[in-house]
């Protein structure tokens, strides 16, 4: 099922080995500068299905914030914000280019001032509900904040039945 | 009261069941849809990428009739297959910008030179800012605006010979 | 030649398992019906013959299942190119190793690896199991080979390992290096002998239903069935975190991934399990709750087949992504579930009675114990179905690790205070007061914990801060049975107990450790200059490039100081394969007693840096030090029940 646009930096394996139990966090193959390949001086192949967009990180995708208290801020937020090209896995903890990208954004905001909440609702109203792995507590996601509640209290119910009754 | 009990954890089941095979056989809709679809477009002004294409901003949307924004890259494959129905696209009057993501200029003169160039406007995205806040996910994606700066459709993946009929009708329907 | 004879033995394999089931089928039914008054000798004779029969037959199939994977582990290691399996996931250049586990390292072959420990399994219940009603016995065979027709059916109809391709390619296909590792090699057997195991647990369960002996002796049967599958559970859920941590290059142990889930929720079923089956077999006690525990565990498990196969769910673990496999699955887990809870309701008189007990005592301690499991289980298994139903809905939507640590992580905290404290309460009743005054000093040690952690760790989140406190405290609590003992004569289960519940204490406290007190440096660091992460400095002093057998790499040299201390090394490497063109990052760590140093090496900038990612994590190795103390708990347990057996068995014979 694979997806009709090429997304930023998605690995599109051309071997037919299945992708066996393989976290392939790596998404994105670098394509070294110039200088690189002349240091190694080996063959380095280039890859015919170029899915990467050649382009340097954003300035602070992969570098932290000044303030540690904004980068803590800017890091508990990032960790529960979905990678949009990726098979499931965080923006924090992928080598995806637009994963880079969003964490660019989201310290960049956070520098500027915004809450983590103003960023994250940002980002919903741009790509729903999909994009946080925090799901909000509204009509469709009822069940799923309240069932842990409910089944607490359907099994203590139900244990009752294995304790002795106390005979007046 | 206790026999219906006992027929819950074959209930709880039967519910499991129909909700895995209801995956299995609806497959979820794995493309990542713009929630920004019927809101306006947000303000942004990307500079040119090669000197001979102006850059692009919102106005350039807000001028009263409808045109498409394609989100595009000189390093995305099916971009290439989809520049010949833009082209195709051009020759009946669509007027169609681009925002070029993390790109450089002479890889985008490359591009267009190869394929084809059906745009008046490029502009130049290098962190991907302008598309995340257009809630667009990958490339290439093309937006239809109508005149007053209103994301009215969005296309995901590169558009084929069968989809130029709906974003025609799209255009349309935005006039 | 090899793998025609393999998929004869897997034929004749089948032919015996439903030769199994029949027989069964027959002999329990002439059994329990042997009250009619027609019955004469020859009747009870035939009978007779008929339930002896079972256990041969048993045996048989699992060795002919065995002898069937053997020679498809032969077809790769020969690189038989014209065998189908062997051409797509094998190359005659791996190393033997890694042909070897090739075999089970695709959908057919791990299918295949299924039904012979499946096999193999029953045919051990067959040979070691002698103090189990016979009657009970042979329906337990009887529902094993039920489970193992419906697999031998999927692979022979449509998933068969020994298919032909003809001609047969120069060389294979499977050279993919990523998967050349030997975390990766032997993580599917581990969990595999895992999930088959909870099955005869299942066969357990539905053989005790249908012969209404659902009592000790059955529970005393499963029990070390039930540890054993749960100790290798244990084991590969400890050992594939640790894989993806050190592999994965962001220093993340668990992300609550699909796959993952699906392998968590059978652990939870089978501890919740092995918990219940021990009540039953010393109490008579949680009748119900042991039956249907073994039904959900196995549930579990081929939900968590079904998940990996069938590409419902997002997931960088898929398998296979095959939804008419994944239907297959799916209508055997309508049969074999859905016909497991009719007979629970049809038989639910048997499971009614047993023994009840006042709610403070240790009984009382494993239904809260059950309880708080199954809302863990019940949790993860919502969780991570949920985006569906939201599908279902029309709303798109993802459900990651923020819900489950908001809904599973307190009840776990809750739960590791149930284990802290049920051990040190009596059987059938107990008070309140005199099982507080047992627990002064656990409960003690958490309020010093908390309140140190609270005073010196400005900015720890509540969760951690108590899985810190809990965990010094259910430790302590953990090694209290041990208190005022003769150590040398405490029973080797007592000490499994002891040490497995210690391992979860260590487990928690190394994930509340690293929530806590992680340092992270993300920096774009010339060469020459030093940074900081925590306690260490860290220098890079050059970048070189490096080759490997297949690979190719550019190797920073970090020199890293602790303080004042002696200066180490450490190499990271960013590595590139040829064969199918990827990058991968090869983190180094460093090891102290204290935690771990873990550093990423990422891509140059335009002004010649180059991108470092340097955590400390502090005592975060005690997770899967923690995990390799719970399995080895559930060893020791598993030996000391085993050993308790044979000396009542030999002391019933010398009676």
């Amino acid at each position: 099922m694979t997806p009709a646009h090429i997304r930023h930096a998605r690995l599109v394996p051309a071997s037919i080995v299945p992708r066996t139990l393989l976290r392939v966090g790596k998404h994105g193959r670098r394509n070294k500068s110039g200088m690189t390949a002349g240091l190694l001086g080996l063959l380095l192949l280039a890859a015919p299905l170029q899915a990467d967009s050649g382009l340097p990180p954003a300035a602070l995708a992969n570098t932290q914030l000044r303030d540690p208290a904004k980068e803590a801020k800017a890091q508990a937020l990032m960790i529960t914000l979905r990678c949009l090209v990726c098979q499931g896995q965080s923006i924090a903890d992928s080598d995806a280019d637009m994963a880079g990208d969003m964490r660019a954004l989201v310290r960049q905001r956070i520098q500027a001032g915004e809450s983590p909440d103003a960023v994250r609702r940002w980002l919903i109203e741009r790509y729903g509900d999909y994009v946080t792995y925090d799901p909000p507590f509204n009509g469709a996601t009822a069940a799923l904040w309240l069932a842990p509640l409910a089944m607490l209290l359907v099994g203590a119910w139900l244990a009752r039945g294995s304790f002795k009754r106390k005979r007046r | 009261m206790k026999r219906i009990l006992l027929w819950v954890p074959f209930g709880a089941f039967a519910l499991l069941f129909g909700v895995v095979a209801s995956g299995l056989f609806a497959p979820a809709d794995r493309t990542v849809k713009s929630a920004m679809v019927g809101k306006a477009l947000p303000k942004f002004t990307l500079p040119a990428i090669i000197e001979t294409k102006p850059g692009l901003g919102t106005e350039a949307f807000t001028q009263g009739k409808p045109r498409l924004l394609n989100v595009f890259a000189s390093w995305c494959v099916p971009c290439i297959a989809e520049a010949p129905n833009l082209m195709r696209l051009k020759a009946m009057g669509v007027p169609i910008d681009a925002i070029a993501i993390r790109d450089t200029g002479p890889a985008i003169r490359g591009f267009l030179e190869r394929n084809g160039d059906p745009y008046e406007r490029i502009g130049d995205d290098k962190v991907s800012a302008v598309q995340l806040s257009l809630g667009s996910s990958g490339v290439p994606e093309t937006f239809v605006i109508d005149g007053q700066g209103r994301i009215v459709k969005q296309h995901i993946g590169d558009i084929r010979a069968e989809d130029i009929p709906a974003i025609l009708e799209a255009l349309q329907a935005a006039q | 030649m090899i793998a025609e004879a393999g998929l004869a033995a897997l034929w004749f394999a089948a032919a015996l398992a439903a030769l199994q089931l029949a027989l069964a089928a027959v002999g329990v039914r002439r059994s329990m019906f042997s009250g009619a008054a027609k019955t004469g000798a020859d009747d009870v004779a035939l009978t007779s013959q008929i339930l002896s029969a079972v256990r041969p037959v048993a045996v048989v199939q699992g060795l002919l299942a065995g002898l069937s994977l053997l020679l498809l582990i032969i077809a790769f290691v020969r690189s038989d190119m014209s065998v189908l399996l062997v051409a797509t996931n094998s190359h005659s250049d791996k190393p033997l190793i890694y042909k070897i586990a090739g075999a089970w390292g695709n959908h057919e072959g791990s299918m295949l690896l299924w039904v012979t420990i499946l096999g193999l399994a029953g045919g051990a219940v067959a040979i070691l199991e002698h103090r189990l009603q016979r009657a009970t016995l042979i329906a337990t065979l009887g529902a094993q080979a039920m489970i193992a027709l419906g697999f031998y059916a999927f692979l022979l109809f449509s998933s068969n390992p020994f298919a032909r391709l003809n001609p047969a390619p120069v060389d294979g296909n499977g050279l993919n290096p990523l998967l050349q590792d030997p975390g990766l090699a032997f993580h599917p057997p581990t969990l595999y002998i895992g999930y088959v195991g909870i099955s005869v647990a299942f066969s357990f369960a539905v053989g005790a239903l249908v012969t209404r002996d659902v009592g000790p002796a059955f529970a005393r049967a499963m029990r070390p069935w039930v540890l054993g599958a749960w100790i290798f559970l244990t084991l590969g859920i400890t050992a594939g975190s640790y894989w993806a941590y050190y592999e994965l290059g962001w220093g993340g142990w668990w992300f609550w991934d699909p796959v993952e889930n699906a392998s968590l929720m059978p652990w939870l079923a089978a501890t919740a399990l092995l918990h219940s089956v021990t009540v039953l077999a010393t109490r008579d006690g949680l009748r119900a709750w042991t039956v249907m525990l073994a039904v959900v565990a196995f549930s579990m498990s081929m939900i968590g087949t079904f998940l990996v196969r069938s590409g419902i769910l997002t997931s960088v673990h898929a398998f296979a992504v095959d939804p008419k496999r994944g239907a297959f699955i799916l209508v055997l887990l309508a049969l074999y579930i859905g016909g497991a809870l009719l007979l629970f309701a049809a038989r639910v008189g048997t499971v009614r009675q047993g023994n009840t007990f006042e709610p403070v005592s240790r009984e009382g301690a494993l239904v809260a114990n059950n309880l708080m499991l199954s809302v863990i289980l019940g949790i993860v298994l919502i969780g991570t179905l949920y985006p569906i139903v939201a599908a279902g809905m029309g709303v798109q939507l993802s459900v990651g690790p923020p819900f489950f640590d908001k809904t599973a992580g307190p009840i776990a905290l809750i739960l590791v205070a149930i284990m802290g404290a049920g051990p040190l309460l009596r059987w059938r009743r107990d008070e309140a007061n005199v099982v507080l005054g047992r627990m002064l000093v656990p409960v003690a040690a958490t309020g010093i914990t908390f309140a140190a952690c609270a005073v010196l760790g400005r900015g720890i989140g509540i969760l951690p801060l108590l899985g810190l406190s809990l965990a010094v405290g259910a430790g302590a609590a953990s090694v209290a049975p041990l208190w005022k003992r003769n150590l040398r004569r405490t029973p080797l289960f007592t000490w499994g107990m002891v040490i497995a519940h210690l391992g979860i204490a260590v487990s928690l406290f190394g994930m509340a450790s690293d929530s806590a007190f992680t340092k992270q440096t993300l920096v774009a660091a010339r060469i020459g200059e030093p940074q900081r992460v925590g306690p260490f400095t860290v220098t890079l002093d050059h970048i070189r490039p490096v080759i490997g057998p297949n690979w190719s790499a550019l190797e920073a040299t970090l020199t890293v100081r602790r303080g004042d201390g002696a200066a180490f090394t450490l190499r990271p490497q960013s590595r590139f394969f040829a064969s199918p063109p990827t990058v991968t990052s090869e983190s180094a760590i460093a090891t102290k007693i204290d935690g771990q140093l873990y550093t990423v090496l990422g891509q140059e900038d335009e002004q010649g840096r180059w991108q470092l990612r340097l955590w400390w994590k502090p005592f975060v190795t005690l997770i899967w030090l923690g995990g390799a103390l719970i399995a080895l708990g559930g060893l020791l347990s598993l030996l000391g029940r085993v050993r308790r057996e044979r000396r009542v068995a030999t002391r019933e014979d010398e009676a």
